[in-house]
Order: C-alpha cells, then sequence, then structure tokens
C-alpha cells in the first residue's frame, strides 16, 4: 500500500469526483446525513436517495471482497456508540449536513455557512477527543 | 438516468472513502487528536476532494442546467443561524467519540462489523427524532 497521504489524497480526488458527477449530473449537492436522513422521511427523490445508497454501500462492499477489507478499528463500546449515533444522526439534520456536505461541498463554492458548519464539528470533534481520550481516558 | 448518475457518483463516493482511509475510525480520531498523535491524512482527503468539487461549481456555472435535471442548486445563503452552530456542534461531539460521520458509516457497513451497524442504527434513529426535537427547540428557546 501507498503511504497514508499519497491514499488520503487520492481518495479524496475521487470523493471530490463523485461530489461533481451529482452536482453535474443531476443538479444536487452530495450530502450524505441529507440524502441519508431524505430516505429515512421518505421525502421526495426516493430514487435518487435509494440508487445512491446502493452504489455507497455495494461499491466498498465489492471493493474489499477484491483488495480486502480495511481495518475500520470501531470501538466495541455500545454506550458510547449509541450516544456517538444519536450525536451524528441528530447534529448533521440540525445543522442541515455533515463532512460531505458543508465540508466537501460548502467549502468548495465559499459558502459561509458551509465553512462556519465545518469549523465548529472540527473544534467540537477536536474537543471531544482531547477531553474523552487524555482527562477521561475512555474512547 | 437521474438513478444511474446516482448509482454512480454514491459508487464513487464509497470507493474513494474505502481507498482514502476515512472508514477508520482511529484515522479519523487521530486527526481530531491534536494534544496526542496527530494524524494528518484526512486534511489531505478533504483537499484532494475540494479539488474536483470547485471544478464542478464553477463548470456548473458555464452549463445552462444539469445533464439530467432541472437546475443547479442556488446559491448557498450568507445568514448562518444558530441551528448551524448547534447542529454541528452536536455532530462534532459524535464524530470525535466514534471516529464516524454519515458517508463512512454507511461506506464501511458491510465490513465494519457489529459496532459499525450499531452506529449506523443510532445515526439512523437520531435522523428520525431531529425535525421533532428540532420543532422543540424552536419553541423552549425563540430564535429572537
Amino acid at each position: 500500500m501507498q503511504p497514508d497521504w499519497i491514499m488520503g489524497l487520492l481518495g479524496g480526488l475521487i470523493i471530490g469526483l463523485a461530489g461533481a458527477v451529482y452536482l453535474l449530473g443531476n443538479g444536487r449537492i452530495m450530502g450524505a446525513s441529507g440524502i441519508i436522513g431524505g430516505a429515512v422521511d421518505g421525502s421526495d427523490r426516493t430514487a435518487e436517495r435509494l440508487t445512491f445508497l446502493a452504489g455507497l454501500f455495494g461499491a466498498p462492499a465489492l471493493l474489499a471482497l477484491v483488495v480486502g477489507a480495511p481495518d475500520t478499528r470501531v470501538t466495541s463500546d455500545i454506550a458510547v456508540l449509541v450516544a456517538a449515533g444519536l450525536l451524528v444522526g441528530i447534529g448533521t439534520r440540525i445543522a442541515n449536513g455533515c463532512t460531505s456536505g458543508h465540508g466537501v461541498c460548502g467549502i468548495s463554492r465559499l459558502s459561509l455557512r458551509g465553512i462556519v458548519a465545518t469549523v465548529f464539528y472540527i473544534l467540537a470533534g477536536g474537543l471531544t477527543v482531547t477531553v474523552f481520550r487524555h482527562v477521561l481516558g475512555v474512547i | 438516468m437521474r438513478s444511474l448518475v446516482s448509482l454512480l457518483a454514491g459508487s464513487l463516493f464509497g470507493i474513494g472513502l474505502l481507498l482514502s482511509g476515512m472508514t477508520d475510525t482511529v484515522k479519523v480520531q487521530g486527526w481530531l487528536d491534536v494534544f496526542g498523535d496527530w494524524d494528518p491524512t484526512l486534511a489531505f482527503v478533504m483537499g484532494g476532494a475540494i479539488i474536483p468539487m470547485a471544478i464542478a461549481w464553477q463548470v456548473a456555472r458555464v452549463l445552462r442546467r444539469p445533464l439530467a435535471g432541472d437546475r443547479f442548486p442556488p446559491a448557498p445563503g450568507a445568514e448562518v443561524d444558530r441551528m448551524i452552530v448547534i447542529g454541528s456542534v452536536l455532530f462534532g461531539m459524535g464524530w470525535g467519540l466514534a471516529g464516524l460521520c454519515p458517508g463512512p458509516a454507511v461506506a464501511s457497513l458491510s465490513y465494519g462489523g457489529t459496532g459499525g451497524l450499531i452506529f449506523a442504527l443510532a445515526m439512523v434513529a437520531g435522523m428520525w427524532l431531529a425535525p421533532r426535537l428540532r420543532a422543540r427547540l424552536d419553541r423552549a428557546v425563540p430564535a429572537e
């Protein structure tokens, strides 16, 4: 495998290409939380959302069969997983976006809302890791 | 046609997430861990993703309409409301706790084990709850 930063850059370029395809093809902003949340609500454009999610789930599943599944090293602490999942689900819907919609798609068009969102979720994430890892020692 | 575009975009997104290392929760938490063993990978992923996306926004200004759609998204609003800040802080806390955000959570479902599945189910429950909580927040603390 290549060094981490090269794989990060390559993977990032492919993620950006995905967003470009979604924008120029369907005229939509590629935001994972909006696409999943819309599917949960059952609002309009259901076919578009479900096919996107099919690709998002299926393509890495196939790639993992070919090149081997990467280690996700997800915590086994169920309380942490449930709390984190609820926070991510509630937070991204209240903020109307996550790393892909506000981060990648928002910053690339210099959207003030996207930039502010990104600053706050990175600050909150950094503070959370610092407190829960170095102060409390639970993650 | 729109569904084909979605399938292609979703597939590329998932492949990019897997290859970039962003489905590895330790790498994501490592990027947020500025006082520990800091891992810069996520910055390369973000930077890499913004390049094609920035070009796409410029192309969208030249094209009159999307290839399989009616119109492009409207210009972003200039207003930063409190929901952006409150929501992003909550999201960031969850992101830091588990090292997963919505895209990677779905992309890694097939190989993320039980833990990844529990996170994804809780996330979906949170997304279902959010509109209800948001209505309550609006009533409890009116914006103005």
